[in-house]
């Protein structure tokens, strides 16, 4: 398979993640986009470091997976303190950060 | 054989791309979600990647989908309101999405990158296996994978701090709490 088939897919998921982000109102299937976004990310570094022949790019990828794995704990840490809190679970309700 | 697996994968991963933002229930979002994960890795060994692929799979699918499930049954799903608070949200959405993508195939098709059209170079049969990558984690990019190591104990501990129960917070407004909560705390009152 060409490498340029593995890249459109790639954008075809991110743009699917960024999608869901517009969408979307419950912070937790946000943080479930946000994955799809950095997922489609890690297949682009990988296709491009199988391109080059150089593993490099799978280094990059397995550091955006442990990023990735930071990000989900400190999202859900908060998601569990607004739902302690008894704050609406909505992200169009708590807008008092918007300004 | 290898395009047939090619597709099979693609289609996995994008319909578990879809499920993820199409279902109500947060649960399904999750499933879904595990199923894209899946595909990903099956693409991930395509590409001669068979230690990022066992590291998606172990780390990913298990462990960060077992806090997702663990945390959406706490937090129960369902609920989500009316979709659009913005006019036109819904219509507006994809035509920004469907843009989105076709700007990333314009900037990466016309990159003129002359190797975007073929299979990659003939490489060894070591090739992204466990032992090329942990030569390069620990020679090359030692200095990341210690940074690396520090961020994940930082978000541990941020973790902790953001979702432990604050006692004094809880007893200034006794008013807002679900009674489920109270039938927890009633029991150490009297002892107390």
């Amino acid at each position: 398979m060409n490498i340029e088939w593995y890249i459109v897919l790639s954008s075809l998921l991110f743009a699917t993640g960024v999608l869901g982000i517009l969408l979307r109102r419950s912070p937790m299937v946000i943080l479930l986009c946000l994955e799809l976004m950095l997922n489609a990310g890690n297949l682009a570094l990988v296709a491009f470091s199988r391109m080059v022949g150089n593993e490099q790019g799978q280094v990059f990828a397995v550091i955006v997976m442990v990023i990735a794995a930071c990000e989900v704990v400190v999202g859900l840490g908060l998601i569990v303190a607004i739902f302690r809190r008894r704050l609406p679970l909505n992200v169009d309700d708590l807008r008092e950060l918007r300004g | 054989m290898e395009a047939v697996v090619f597709f099979v994968a693609a289609i996995g991963a994008l319909g578990g791309a879809i499920g993820v933002i199409a279902m109500r229930n947060p649960f399904y979002s999750v499933l879904a979600l595990i199923v894209h994960l899946f595909s990903l890795a099956a693409l991930f060994l395509l590409l001669t990647s068979a230690f990022v692929a066992a590291a998606q799979v172990v780390v990913y699918a298990g462990a960060v989908m077992v806090l997702y499930v663990f945390v959406v049954a706490y937090v129960g799903g369902g609920g989500e309101s009316a979709w659009e608070p913005i006019p036109g949200q819904r219509f507006l959405a994809p035509l920004l999405a469907i843009a989105l993508f076709v700007e990333l195939s314009i900037a990466v098709l016309g990159s003129a990158l002359k190797a975007l059209e073929t299979d990659g170079p003939e490489v060894s049969a070591g090739f992204g296996d466990p032992a090329a990558i942990g030569r390069l984690l620990l020679e090359k990019f030692l200095l990341p994978f210690e940074a690396s190591s520090i961020l994940l104990l930082l978000a541990a501990v941020g973790a902790i701090v953001l979702a432990a129960r604050r006692r004094e917070a809880e007893g200034e407004a006794p008013s807002k709490h679900s009674p489920t909560r109270l039938e927890g705390a009633s029991p150490s009152a009297p002892n107390a």
